[in-house]
């Protein structure tokens, strides 16, 4: 039972983000005046590519054909990790917080090889900036989790969500820092604006539309399909780990209706926060990138800091 | 003692720090000057906020004028007056140059620790609040003397300075449970009488430079070496 839970609970993620991805994109449209497509045009885009017959270059390898399946299937893996509707699963149990890292590590690592594979200009430029911002976003995200881990002294999601819910409302000023540089982070990871810009194929400045410049059919419908999933998968962090209410912690129906309509509120609200930030904000120049994950970082530490000398036991 | 079981005005008080430090790292790396005030004004509001909180929670009624105090001058007027300022001088598209930004930051951080370091043994016997409060409120002026040393023009320089002011006020609200009014309300108006001050200054700083730049007064040899 608690098997087939879990599965569900993955499957759910994976069917979800596309429909999260519409929601950011017609809050986007109507924050900038225009007409918004329907919510699900990306299930839509993502049909049509799958009917596509992709094209593949004569001088790319088998990485090139196989990647998009490895860096689909280490992000599903990295959403099983992560407690979606309920906590206490048994597949979120069995991994923590460092291995779901290390799962964004893998598939980063493929992608990056695939837009080396082919060998244009664009891919290899790409690889290189998307390494370039994981290796400064990284320890950042790392430092925000640690914060979290150690207020719960476990590194399983699911048992540290579990504790701080059973702490009620406490305010405490590192999860402060902690917050902000988990957003930061997100931020830069998902490729959103301040970073990269996720509408554009015609900027010399693109990073992750750089690397997968080359993909068409299937296989971009399967590396887009990744990336919404990733979006989802920082902002359920982001709902679950600092706004934990609502989510189930029994198996019965109710208490997992309720916890599905509460993490889609959580992320409605917070994608019209993602919404508003693309729209208030310019990209930054590529070599300004570094200043703001550094003070990710700086934020992350703080939280860290904080949490060591202001509320641990004396 | 942990902080579960504290009861929420304490924890409140202790994000509000958390925050207040927060607004002083914005301010340490914002090269823009309408933006730094703006993170300024921010940090004012916070300090009111704190104010009121305490005025609340410690049921001190004369707290409440000094929030007002805080919010009219500090978040209101003299954001309002550096703003003008920096309209009138037309330095609203000039992107302060910042060299070092990340070891300014990282050395920012490094202060905080500092000053929870410098103040772990006084506070030994006083409560978690009190460790909080102080620490906070001495990186706060720390971090604003860095804002001072680390930034060129001279409306930063003014920013660093309020914001030290702002961290003495914060220790004053949350360590003493409020200064008397009297001495609350002569910090207030000295703070008005500065912002005034540094207003002619900026005017004389800029007749006779040209800029509100302050590395070239060092330029200001009778005689170039």
């Amino acid at each position: 039972m608690n098997w087939l839970i879990a599965i569900l609970q993955t499957i759910l993620f994976v069917m979800l983000a596309p429909l999260l991805a519409g929601w950011v994109k017609y809050c986007k449209c109507r924050l900038q005046n225009r007409k918004a497509p329907s919510l699900f045009q990306p299930y839509r885009d993502l049909i049509k590519l799958t009917h596509k017959q992709p094209v593949v270059s004569e001088q790319a390898s088998w990485l090139f054909i196989k990647a998009p399946y490895i860096i689909f299937s280490a992000t599903v893996l990295a959403a099983t990790v992560v407690p979606l509707i309920a906590v206490d699963l048994p597949t979120s149990a069995s991994a923590d917080v460092i291995v779901m890292v290390g799962f964004f590590a893998f598939a980063r690592f493929f992608l990056a090889l695939a837009g080396l594979d082919v060998g244009t200009a664009f891919g290899g430029m790409g690889s290189s900036r998307e390494m370039t911002i994981s290796s400064l976003a990284e320890p950042a995200m790392l430092m925000a989790i640690f914060t979290l881990t150690m207020t719960a002294s476990t590194t399983n999601l699911s048992f540290a969500i579990t504790y701080l819910l059973n702490d009620g409302l406490v305010l405490r000023p590192s999860f402060v820092f902690a917050l902000a540089a988990l957003v930061l982070v997100a931020v830069a990871e998902t490729g959103r604006i301040p970073v990269d810009n996720p509408a554009t194929h015609l900027e010399l400045t693109m990073i992750h539309e750089a690397m997968i410049l080359e993909y068409s059919g299937r296989h971009l419908a399967l590396i887009e399909w990744a990336s919404q999933l990733k979006l989802m998968l920082y902002g359920v962090l982001i709902a679950n780990i600092f706004f934990p209410w609502g989510i189930a912690e029994t198996f019965s129906i109710q208490a997992l209706g309720y916890g599905l309509l509460a993490i889609m509120g959580k992320l409605g609200v917070l994608a019209i926060f993602l919404a508003m930030l693309e729209t208030l904000f310019a990209k930054m120049r590529l070599f300004r990138v570094q200043e703001y994950l550094s003070f990710a970082y700086l934020l992350g530490l703080l939280g860290l800091l904080s949490h060591i000398i202001l509320e641990a036991a004396r | 003692m942990n902080i579960e079981q504290l009861d929420f005005y304490t924890q409140a008080i202790l994000s509000m720090a958390a925050l207040v430090g927060l607004t002083s790292f914005l301010m340490l790396g914002q090269g823009r000057l309408l933006r730094l005030i703006f993170v300024f004004a921010l940090q004012g509001f916070l300090l009111t906020l704190t104010t009121a909180l305490s005025a609340y929670s410690l049921n001190n009624h004369h707290l409440y004028i000094s929030a007002v105090l805080t919010l009219v001058l500090k978040v209101v007027f003299i954001p309002w007056m550096l703003r003008r300022q920096v309209l009138q001088m037309n330095m609203h598209r000039d992107i302060e140059a910042l060299k070092n930004n990340t070891l300014v930051m990282l050395g920012g951080a490094g202060l905080m620790l500092f000053s929870y370091y410098v103040l772990h043994p006084i506070v030994q016997s006083s409560s978690v609040v009190m460790l909080n409060a102080l620490a906070v409120s001495l990186s706060v002026m720390l971090l604003g003397m860095l804002l001072m040393i680390s930034h060129r023009q001279a409306i930063a320089h003014v920013v660093g300075f309020m914001s030290i002011e702002n961290g003495l006020f914060f220790a004053a609200i949350v360590a003493t449970n409020g200064m008397p009014m009297v001495v609350e309300l002569g910090v207030a108006f000295d703070v008005l009488v500065a912002a005034v001050l540094f207003g002619i200054f900026f005017l004389h700083i800029r007749t006779s430079i040209d800029s509100l730049d302050v590395d070239l007064l060092n330029k200001l040899h009778e005689v170039d070496k």
